[in-house]
């Protein structure tokens, strides 16, 4: 069986959410092990399952202005923004072949996250109790995930540029006051796309394990 | 008639909430098909029915929380042809 990356490139957030879907499909019906999905949004919120409207802290107006559509989804989390300074990662894999655990899968993909980093030479951390990558107090990465059939689908984001960072304000990401940061803001240089996907697929094959090799301790 | 029991969801998670019930009493479910969406912190869990029959009852309802290996709800399953 065939394992794929798809890189979408800049998406408005409904084609990458269909893709998704279909790749959710392919996989249960076997014709894939697995997908990698990586793209970048057009700005747009996002308001997971234990999402609160109250946490959207701009008008209706202010979005429509700004061109921000929100879409409710069938991840889990609060409420989230994506823009094209971020990095979505997707991954479409069936737990079955890896182990029917939702902790697991979490932090496997923080541990993906963090090596990434790592790799970038940033020294970034989890918190306890809580999902997501920090750098020091300020918030890097953003999980939310879906899972059908034990296949996932949603996952994670990555802070590459601060370009939309301010954007942030808002909502209350998470349902939390976090202050964002991003890989530029941290080391105060350019960080190319290109750059971190390939590391990111990288790590993704060689650590992770989710391409199929089993798990790295 | 079987009952839909809360699986393991993995280490060090105790429960989930309901979000969704994709049926109601009295519908007819398939083996496999979506019966009802759970969260987590972070995760949504689509809980699939374990046979094809009639949703005979539901015991908790969305917004409710639901432990591993407690019962959500019965299916009276389809007689063999």
């Amino acid at each position: 069986m065939k394992f794929e990356i798809f890189d979408l490139g800049l998406t408005n957030f409904r084609q990458s959410w269909d893709f998704q879907k279909s790749m959710l499909l392919r996989v249960k019906q076997k014709e894939l092990s697995s997908a990698l999905i990586l793209c970048r949004h057009l700005p747009v919120i996002t308001l997971g399952r234990s999402g609160k409207k109250e946490n959207i802290l701009a008008g209706d107006s202010q979005l429509k202005k700004l061109n921000i559509k929100t879409y409710e989804v069938e991840r889990g989390g609060d409420v989230t923004y994506h823009g094209p300074g971020q990095l979505c990662i997707y991954p479409v894999i069936d737990l079955a072949n890896f182990k029917k655990d939702i902790n697991w899968y979490l932090r496997s993909l923080e541990a993906l996250l963090l090596d990434v980093l790592s790799d970038f030479g940033i020294k970034a951390q989890t918190q306890s109790g809580l999902t997501g990558i920090w750098v020091k107090q300020k918030k890097i990465a953003s999980i939310g995930i879906a899972i059908k059939n034990w296949i996932t689908f949603h996952g994670a984001s990555l802070n590459l540029k601060n370009d939309d960072l301010a954007n942030f304000s808002l909502i209350r990401p998470c349902g939390m006051d976090i202050i964002m940061t991003s890989m530029e803001g941290i080391l105060n240089q350019e960080v190319r796309f290109d750059k971190v996907k390939r590391v990111l697929t990288r790590r993704w094959h060689e650590a992770s394990s989710f391409a199929g090799t089993g798990r790295r301790n | 008639m079987k009952q839909v029991v809360l699986p393991e969801l993995g280490e060090g998670i105790e429960g989930a909430n309901i979000t969704f019930w994709y049926f109601k009493v009295g519908d007819s479910v398939k083996e496999g098909e979506d019966l009802v969406e759970l969260a987590t912190d972070k995760a949504t869990f689509n809980l699939p029915s374990p046979c094809s029959g009639t949703l005979k009852q539901i015991l908790l309802n969305e917004g409710e929380a639901v432990k591993v290996g407690e019962v959500l709800a019965v299916i009276e399953e389809e007689s063999s042809p």
